[in-house]
């Protein structure tokens, strides 16, 4: 099936409720998004968006799907030079841009540029949508933080297999809505509008992420389901604790998309009782999430005294049903700890130049983790920022939370550099809280009240502000090269 | 007939749509309140009925899950693979995770 199907079940059995915004019906919205359709007969074949999340976003989304084009959204904050070049790799394309993005796609040859605003008041007549489960319907960037970033292909049947795995059709209250903050280039955005359109649930969006707007929007619009990255949770119970007010209409919180902090969701979970937080997994390169941590198993792990259960709170959860997820070590054979491997129909593994899956459909995450007996999965890192030190293993993520919950401690980052004696020593940049100045020596001996001595840092940096890419995620790799 | 993932079917009795998802690679006898489904650009003959509601966003699939449709539009006729009825994919409780 295709994407635009959720679209006109939704409009056909519920044309009045309100999709998007405050007044955006399904049935305008299927309109809006036909008449787009109808304008592209003859266009170039791929439809490409450099442009924040508004209206325009689902529109062209499925007004792509509905014309069989692929819909590449690329990150408009790329300085001139990566956006040229990343636009020409897409071209020939109609692209959807304005401002800066539009005058530097101006100079590369093939593409079609319309601002978001002249989609919306398109007034074509399509066809009726191609069916054809196996069109590319998203090409995504992945983010790229341990090599350059490669282009991940999700097909119709990939996205489709996702969300009616993972949603019931019009399940939501008519009082619920979501805010939609992650940008269109990252795979949350993408699924995240999905899922919210074919569970009937209304869609806010917020272009840019600011914590103080993300906290008012939410509060006036009633916002009751949210998804974040690890950084702008850490920004709005930061904003929630200077400013008060609580989120009173919140219900449900979903955070992925990195490691999160210990000490930044336990604030959360103590600031915001009544809501129920999840904690999802999943790779741009596998429709989203595979695994889930639910609002129940966040409440067991924080009041249970088993420290088998309490520990959960560092997993991500259960695999979703309609997917499995297998540790193997570099051979490939199944093992305690090593590599986690996935397979199941929303599992793309495929990028623009070639498929990555093996002959039995498995994907290889590229995470390092391990699963517990009763199936909860813990993902330890990515396997290229595993730290090897005289031969042990150690994964960056335990030795940066034992670090980050020293009280003088703001953030920190864990990597290997190479080291004469062991192969690998461990490095940590470490940013410090205003007005406090633990030294070096102070770290290490709270790190070794915690930790096995292997994984004390050797080599300690404070900085201002750690490297990361725009929606937070760590660059280890630069580090690397700083210290 | 002969199926494949995205085919869109009507029912001949009544207003349902369905769109399969997963379709067995032979030839078979899907039916929708006994009579052969047909493709959904043509024009059913709505009848009496027969009991049975199929509601829009529920997916059915045969017993050995090689075939799934989902409904797209609500109406009325039991799903049937070769005289076998289509049972119901039990709806999940999943938290919203994005």
């Amino acid at each position: 099936m295709n994407i635009v199907t959720f679209l006109e079940m939704a409009a056909s059995a519920d044309p009045g409720r309100v999709a998007l915004g405050t007044g955006t019906t399904y049935a305008d919205l299927l309109a809006a998004t036909s008449r787009l359709a109808g304008q592209w007969a003859g266009a170039p074949p791929a439809v490409a968006y450099a442009a924040v999340g508004t209206p325009a976003l689902p529109v062209a989304l499925f007004a792509a799907a509905w014309t069989g084009r692929p819909f590449v959204p690329v990150s408009y904050r790329l300085a001139d030079e990566p956006l040229r070049a990343l636009l020409g790799g897409q071209a020939p394309a109609v692209l959807l841009a304005e401002g800066r993005p539009a005058e530097v796609a101006a100079t590369v040859d093939g593409l079609q540029i319309i601002a978001p605003d002249e989609a919306l008041a398109a007034t074509g007549q399509a066809p009726e949508p191609v069916q054809d489960p196996d069109l590319p319907c998203v090409l995504l960037h992945t983010s790229g933080t341990t090599a350059a970033p490669k282009v991940a292909v999700l097909r119709h049947r990939h996205l489709t297999s996702y969300v009616l795995g993972s949603v019931d059709f019009l399940s939501a209250g008519p009082d619920e809505a979501t805010l939609i903050s992650v940008p269109p280039y990252h795979i949350a955005g993408i699924a995240g509008l999905l899922t919210a359109l074919y569970a009937g649930r209304r869609i806010v969006q917020l272009p840019n992420f600011e914590a103080a707007e993300w906290v008012r929007l939410a509060r006036e619009q009633r916002i009751t389901h949210a998804m974040v990255v690890p950084t702008m949770l850490a920004r709005i119970v930061a904003v929630l604790e200077e400013a008060g007010g609580g989120l009173p209409y919140l219900r449900h919180l979903s955070y992925g998309g990195g490691r999160m902090p210990a000490p930044v969701i336990e604030q959360a979970l103590r600031l915001l009782p009544h809501v129920g937080f999840v904690n999802a997994y999943g790779l741009t390169e596998t429709s989203s999430s595979i695994a889930v941590l639910g609002p129940e198993d966040h409440r067991q792990a924080l009041t249970s005294g088993d420290p088998a259960i309490r520990r959960r709170l560092g997993s991500v959860g259960r695999p979703l049903p309609t997917v499995e997820i297998v540790v193997r070590d570099s051979d490939g054979k199944e093992a305690e700890r090593g590599e986690l491997w996935v397979r199941g129909p929303q599992v793309s593994g495929e990028y623009a130049h070639g498929a990555l899956t093996d002959a039995d459909g498995w994907f290889r995450t590229r995470d390092g983790g391990w699963i517990d007996e009763d199936g909860y999965v813990f993902v330890e890192g990515r396997l290229d920022d595993v730290i090897v030190r005289g031969g042990e293993n150690l994964s960056p993520g335990e030795i940066e939370d034992a670090l980050i919950s020293h009280p003088d401690v703001a953030e920190a980052a864990v990597y290997g550099i190479p080291d004469d004696q062991w192969g690998e020593a461990v490095a940590a940049a470490v940013v410090l809280r205003p007005g406090a100045a633990p030294g070096a020596e102070d770290l290490r001996s709270w790190v070794g009240e915690r930790l096995r001595s292997s994984r004390v840092p050797a080599h300690i940096v404070f900085r201002d502000a750690l490297p990361r890419n725009d929606l937070g995620k760590l660059l280890r790799q630069q580090l690397k090269g700083m210290i | 007939m002969k199926l494949h993932p995205g085919i869109r079917l009507r029912s001949a009795v009544s207003e349902a749509e369905i769109i399969v998802i997963r379709a067995p690679g032979d030839e078979v006898d899907l039916r929708c309140g006994g009579v052969p489904m047909i493709p959904h650009d043509q024009l059913a003959t709505p009848g009496p009925g027969d009991g049975h509601d199929l509601l829009i966003g529920k997916r059915y699939s045969d017993a050995s899950g090689d075939l799934e449709v989902l409904v797209t539009k609500a109406g009325t006729g039991q799903l049937t693979l070769g005289g076998q009825a289509l049972t119901i994919k039990a709806a999940k409780a999943l938290p919203s995770s994005d």
